[in-house]
């Protein structure tokens, strides 16, 4: 099956989820159901195709698979963030409340910190991208440290409102939010659609990827910012989701066996659709909301790259 | 820095840490001890000097260990995913025995810990880019994941905050009836001092083992049997205390270089010394409340394991 | 020609290469000598800017490396290092056809296919051209990114130790299409080479390195000598012409 054959298929089941989605068991009351499902059903394209773009970019700058942005401690700080805010301000506080509000200072922390952290890596000579995942992992801990401590201390009550904030989820997404992160969305892809091209050359490794011309320094940098503003418009949107790039990515790498981003964006982002559409209705119609689509998705993704990386073959 | 030195600083931080508190005992007291301060002694001020050495050495040469097994200065259990597993393991014991008494969930942590290991260590295996700093991000993303796995089921019986307050590293609860399952590291710890020449050559490969006239498996498995149980006793008693075993073995090597025999009395005292200097600091800064450990931990540990790495730098 | 001046480099303290000045010579190969730690591939590493030199310059036929927009360096000059362990699924004709990278960005014109197909030929990789990369062997993986440096068009060919894990006969095979590249395609080419007597078979001139610095450069001639070997090996070397080659023998 050749690939162009492949991102039809994966584009026919993803448009078939989405409407299955929006149309089944719509029941009387369609009028209030139906701009809800779809208005889900925007954020989970839009997430989806956030994290998938993300992730995929990020693994081929690391030229690395088990990695996922996340990693570098923007999940955490971002907990961190909700946590604080409650602790500190009690969740009737607008700071809570106030959805924009909130997603402004979520994203603009998250971006400030993931800056910070490039500075630190591009400034030796032969610092290489281990070594700022590792330190993002590290302030990641650090951060838990100090929401978890904070966790224990907050009132039960208070402690509900934490608990949502730290799963992912798309029941309560305002349209407000939803135009907010489209508009950034939008405006960081224009910035990087110059960068695109460079991908292929960059998954053959920083040396080659000189050799062959590109401005490694300039190139990486600039695409790290892009996913850091990326990975926190979407956890500021919707909540973290750790795993959900890495199940992504690997599964397009692996269904879609070419080198050629062009395809695997393409390819990565339907799946993510795909599993986030069937995931969301999982949730509602199986388990009926007993659990979250981003607990589900961790889980499932989680399971998956333990038998990734246990499988023979691959050599990271 | 001289043994002696160490031996002295131990000395002089146990006596403080038992004369810290809300309840006034002045070391001038000491000779006419009411009976109200008899009992604040025996029932919370020793046991919790007590938990605290015994925490801070086994923790301690739990990372000696694994870092001699792996050859790779930066595993230990916060960084192999052994304290996770362990907690997933008590999660376990919490969901399938909750009547069960402490015995039985050190028997499940004991045999979590121990799988998350063993995963841990096929996972080496299978990593073939061996750059040192690589092994942590995994042994953490690991260690992510079974924390995913954790929070997947935590959340369905509702039992987060629940986990939080109860297993964040915390020696306020180290009181008499409460601590004494760490009396089981001291066998163990003896154990290590008695094998540390082992570790040290199975740690460097099988067939060097093997021409060693050594049993390569058993020597891996006692070794990772050891670190599996005290951190499962740890993490079960005073909670999850993290980068312990990574920071202090490294700490001891910068000085001491990597001879075995002698630096696991370095690595032990050590690690008591930095616990307790921690411990005491947390009790201070906030009286009468206090700061738990695994937040006092959390950060300066972080600090310092940043550090650590930058030093490393440019060796690529 | 490629002009390098009193370059300097260090990690930590420790220099790995000191005022080191060379000029390499155009359409000729030159091959880099030396025991290891020499600092031959450093060198050659900043020659082609892989990595930053900390004191010096390099000049590429009269430019400063440094003021070099790096898409007209990768038309300049080229560079294949030792170790080459891509993870990414590639076949034979998709890897040499990156070598066009700096020219169309990844958009094949006619022209690119066309030299694409011709450094493929050159390299006689015609029959496995579809074959992926890991299902070759060391050899043909080889003559694969050679093909690519070949597509990638440069005046100037940089080789770190292109003969690494190869057997004799693929050894040679190389040496003699690198020896074709300089006397048929007029380029220059570099390489860093521990074979003393693939060195003197093949080499027009010969620049030995020791400690981080250059103790002697000259013709393959006046280098390969009993006297000046045993200044760059510590250990004693005769040479016996054979063929009208130079072959070093110290095996004893």
């Amino acid at each position: 099956m050749s690939n162009k054959s492949k991102l039809i298929g994966l584009a026919v089941v993803a448009i078939l989820l989405a409407v299955a989605f929006i149309f089944i068991d719509l029941g009387n009351n369609w009028d209030y159901a139906l701009p809800r499902r779809l208005k889900k059903v925007y954020a989970i394209i839009l997430t989806g195709g956030v994290i998938a773009f993300s992730t995929l970019v990020f693994q081929t700058i690391t030229n690395n698979r088990i990695l996922t942005p996340s990693i570098i401690g923007l999940d955490s700080l971002y907990l961190l963030i909700q946590t604080f805010l409650i602790f500190v301000f009690g969740s009737m506080n607008s700071l809570v409340t106030n959805e924009n509000v909130n997603f402004l200072i979520s994203v603009g922390l998250m971006v400030m910190f993931a800056g910070l952290l490039y500075k630190m890596l591009f400034r030796g000579d032969g610092q290489n991208i281990y070594f700022l995942l590792l330190v993002g992992i590290i302030f990641g801990t650090f951060f838990g440290s100090i929401t978890e401590f904070m966790q224990v201390l907050i009132d039960p009550n208070e402690f509900m409102v934490v608990q949502d904030r730290m799963f992912a989820s798309f029941n309560n997404v305002k349209t407000d939010l939803l135009l907010i992160a489209t508009i950034a969305v939008i405006l960081v892809a224009l910035y990087s659609v110059k960068l695109i091209k460079y991908l292929d050359v960059l998954s053959l490794g920083k040396d080659q990827a000189v050799n062959l011309g590109v401005d490694y320094d300039y190139v990486v940098k600039r695409l790290l910012v892009v996913i850091a503003i990326l990975v926190s418009i979407s956890t500021a949107l919707v909540g973290p989701i750790t795993f959900l790039g890495l199940l992504v990515a690997n599964v397009a790498h692996q269904f879609l066996n070419t080198y050629r981003h062009s395809y695997l964006i393409i390819g990565s982002v339907f799946i993510s659709i795909i599993a986030l559409v069937g995931g969301q209705l999982i949730v509602e119609r199986v388990f009926t909301f007993d659990t979250t689509l981003s607990v589900i998705v961790n889980f499932v993704g989680g399971v998956y790259f333990i038998y990734l990386l246990l499988k023979e073959s691959k050599s990271w | 820095m001289k043994l002696i030195y160490l031996v002295i600083s131990f000395i002089v931080l146990a006596i403080t840490s038992l004369f810290i508190g809300v309840q006034n005992i002045s070391p001038l007291d000491l000779f006419q001890l009411t009976e109200e301060q008899i009992h604040v002694l025996l029932v919370s001020r020793v046991p919790r000097l007590l938990s605290i050495i015994l925490a801070g050495v086994g923790m301690s040469i739990c990372g000696l260990i694994m870092q001699q097994l792996t050859r790779n200065k930066f595993v230990s259990p916060t960084t192999a995913g052994t304290e996770d597993s362990a907690r997933f393991g008590i999660l376990v014991s919490m969901m399938l025995f909750s009547g069960a008494g402490q015995f039985v969930r050190v028997l499940v942590a004991f045999f979590f810990a121990l799988l998350g290991s063993f995963i841990f260590m096929k996972l080496l295996d299978k990593v073939k880019y061996k750059d040192a700093i690589f092994i942590p991000l995994v042994g953490m993303m690991f260690g992510s994941i079974v924390g995913s796995i954790t929070t997947f089921f935590a959340y369905k019986e509702d039992l987060i905050q629940n986990m939080s307050s109860w297993l964040q590293g915390n020696f306020s609860m180290m009181i008499q009836g409460r601590y004494e399952l760490l009396y089981i590291s001291i066998p163990l710890i003896v154990i290590a001092y008695l094998f540390a020449n082992k570790f040290t050559i199975a740690g460097m490969g099988e067939e060097f083992a093997v021409n060693l006239g050594l049993n390569h498996k058993q020597i891996m498995n006692i070794g990772l049997m050891i670190v599996a149980l005290i951190t499962a006793i740890v993490v079960l008693t005073v909670g999850m205390i993290p980068f312990l075993g990574l920071i202090i073995p490294n700490i001891v090597t910068m000085y001491r270089g990597d001879h075995l025999q002698k630096s696991l009395s370095h690595t032990a005292l050590l690690g008591a010394v930095f616990v307790l200097a921690c411990d005491i600091l947390g009790r201070v800064v906030i009286y009468p409340y206090e700061v738990p450990i695994g937040l006092t931990v959390g950060v300066i540990g972080s600090g310092i394991f940043l550090y650590m790495i930058m030093r490393r730098k440019a060796y690529e | 020609m490629v002009d390098v001046k009193n370059v300097s480099k260090g990690y930590n303290k420790k220099n790995v290469i000191t005022d080191v000045s060379v000029k390499i010579a155009k359409g000729k190969i030159t091959s880099f000598i030396g025991p290891n730690g020499a600092g031959k591939s450093t060198l050659l590493s900043m020659i082609s800017r892989l990595i930053a030199k900390d004191e010096g310059e390099i000049y590429i036929d009269g430019m400063d490396l440094t003021r070099c927009k790096n898409n007209d360096l990768a038309k300049k000059i080229s560079i294949l290092k030792q170790s080459n362990h891509i993870n990414v699924r590639l076949t034979v004709k998709e890897l040499v056809s990156f070598g066009r990278f700096p020219y169309s960005q990844g958009r094949l014109t006619k022209e690119d296919r066309r030299l694409v197909n011709e450094a493929i030929r050159y390299m006689e990789l015609e029959d496995i051209q579809h074959k992926y990369l890991d299902q070759l062997s060391g050899g043909q993986k080889q003559r694969a990114y050679i093909a690519m440096v070949i597509a990638q068009d440069t005046e100037y060919v940089l080789l770190d130790e292109p003969l690494n894990n190869l057997d004799m006969k693929h050894s040679v095979q190389i040496m003699k299409t690198l020896r074709s590249l300089a006397d048929e395609l007029g380029k220059t080419v570099v390489i860093v080479i521990h074979d003393i007597n693939f060195a003197s078979c093949y080499s027009d001139y010969i620049v030995a390195m020791k400690d981080g610095r250059v103790i002697k450069e000259g013709t393959t001639d006046e280098i390969i000598n009993p006297t000046v070997l045993n200044e760059v090996y510590d250990i004693d070397f005769k040479i016996e012409e054979i063929n009208r080659e130079k072959i070093c023998v110290f095996y004893s």
